[in-house]
């Protein structure tokens, strides 16, 4: 195994809500008596079954309750053991699902209230990231607004599978708020299900679904560069988080490729793709969808022609790796920096002064 | 180099090109809006005949969903892979620090001058009243 350094970022923790209830606190009157007399209990996506192995490593499976719901459970095996010190948390619970914009918007802002009391306020490694309504986009800037002047927020969460690709026009006042903040864009694994989880339909196991994420961040990936996303907004850092990244090359290769043969069609589209990912893309390490052969692994690394493309991630609460085994075999050790420490900085403009702040304390 | 006759320019008018081989080379001359261009008539990707595409112009943006577009009918895009190359300069614009195409400077000489020399007139009946175009190649 390849060992980790004391001092990384993880970039992707999921803290769990453990029940819609759990947000009452943090709604005002007309939500809270709207939750309580439709008698809504909780909003279940099945991105994540509760039971599929997926879902929670088995050792970080509590007794009762939803796995990653406990801050002591979430420190004590996902920060502890690897020596973190910063995590960013980002909350996947359904509520990208509800099709009500005011709806969404609501438990947006107290889930994002949620995590500042209940996460950040209690260990001061964890960092969050701004989980806004999307479908309605004014919304969304005014949510990025509001928890933007909390700078433990470094990031604005998006799902891989929402209600239109990324990289349209309507979606571009939440990137400018991003960018004007120094804000990554978080694009995570995970569907609204207002479309098929897959661009054939839908499929009937949820291993289709999980699977299928690949071929939807490949897409958002596509979309947001030739749509021009980087073009008007050149400092903008989109997170691919467990989107995998093993599949990079090949899959840019095929990008480049038909770009090159229609490219006075998207003329703002300047540079090749894989020059727009090196400088504004960037993906989180867990799933690693590769053989444990460290010459493969190598190899892919050398075909992503960087080594600032990934960043540290354990996934927690999810099952993607045994044991301390979170860094894939025969990494050396200043890609392990690099992917631990120096990325993560790198990319998360709000972390400036978080190590130093540290050090002082 | 040498300077080749390759065309009367009546037989060239603006928006027309022609193909010929000089020197084992296959060529083009385009006469663009009364310039002329010689280009190779070989794509540097797939060896495409290159010239045989269509001419467009040259489509730039700097905003997504505003595009200048320039520089009408002197770019061309191989019939293969829509790649665009320069005619002036045989850059192309998808990699062009790695692919070129070899591009010749035409000129029209007046026959007068032709007839003297040193010039190849490949297959050409050259007469002082009239004008040529001539490709260095």
């Amino acid at each position: 195994m390849t060992s980790p350094i004391a001092g990384g970022v993880d970039c992707d923790l999921h803290p769990a809500l453990p029940h819609l209830t759990s947000l009452l606190p943090y709604l005002n009157d007309y939500w809270r008596d709207q939750v309580t007399t439709r008698g809504m209990t909780d909003l279940e996506s099945q991105s994540y079954p509760p039971h599929s192995p997926i879902s929670a490593r088995p050792d970080w499976r509590p007794v009762e309750g939803k796995p990653g719901a406990s801050l002591h459970d979430l420190t004590t095996q996902a920060l502890d053991p690897f020596g973190t010190a910063i995590g960013i948390c980002n909350p996947l619970y359904g509520l990208q699902m509800v099709f009500s914009e005011d709806m969404a918007d609501a438990f947006c802002r107290a889930l994002n209230d949620w995590l500042v009391k209940e996460w950040l306020d209690k260990d001061t490694r964890l960092r969050g990231s701004i989980v806004i309504p999307a479908q309605n986009v004014e919304k969304a800037v005014a949510e990025i607004e509001r928890c933007a002047r909390d700078r433990r927020f470094v990031q604005v969460l998006m799902l891989a599978m929402g209600d239109i690709p990324l990289g349209k026009r309507a979606l571009w006042p939440i990137y400018a708020a991003a960018e004007r903040h120094g804000l990554p864009i978080g694009v995570h694994a995970g569907s609204n299900y207002h479309n098929p989880p897959s661009s054939v339909g839908w499929g009937s196991y949820h291993i289709e679904d999980y699977v299928a994420q690949a071929q939807a961040f490949q897409t958002q990936l596509t979309s947001l560069i030739i749509e021009g996303v980087f073009a008007k907004f050149p400092n903008l850092k989109v997170v691919m988080l467990e989107s995998g990244f093993t599949w990079l090359p090949s899959f840019v290769w095929r990008l480049h490729k038909f770009w090159r043969g229609v490219r006075m069609e998207t003329p703002w589209v300047d540079r090749a793709p894989m020059e727009i990912v090196r400088s504004n893309v960037r993906f989180s390490l867990q799933p690693v969808d590769a053989p444990p052969d460290a010459a493969v692994l190598d190899r892919i690394f050398d075909q992503m022609q960087s080594d600032e493309l990934v960043l540290f991630s354990t996934d927690y609460p999810h099952w993607q790796f045994d044991g301390n085994d979170v860094l894939p075999d025969g990494l050396p050790p200043d890609l392990v920096r690099k992917i631990m420490i120096d990325n993560p900085h790198a990319t998360y403009g709000r972390l400036k002064g978080a190590e130093a702040k540290e050090a002082a304390a | 180099m040498a300077r080749h006759v390759v065309a009367a320019v009546d037989d060239l008018p603006p928006g027309t090109r022609k193909f010929m081989t000089v020197d084992e080379r296959p060529i083009a001359v385009f006469n663009i809006n009364g310039e002329f261009f010689g280009l190779l008539n070989r794509c540097p990707h797939q060896g495409a005949a290159l010239c045989e595409g269509p001419l467009i112009g040259l489509a730039q943006s700097s905003t997504p969903g505003e595009i200048e577009y320039t520089r009408l009918g002197e770019i061309i895009r191989c019939p293969w892979h829509g790649w665009e190359f320069d005619v002036r300069t045989g850059q192309s614009y998808c990699d062009p620090r790695r692919f070129r195409v070899k591009a010749y400077a035409a000129h029209v000489e007046a026959g007068a001058s032709v007839v003297k020399g040193p010039y190849v007139a490949e297959t050409l009946k050259v007469s002082v009243e009239n004008d040529y175009v001539v490709v260095d190649l």
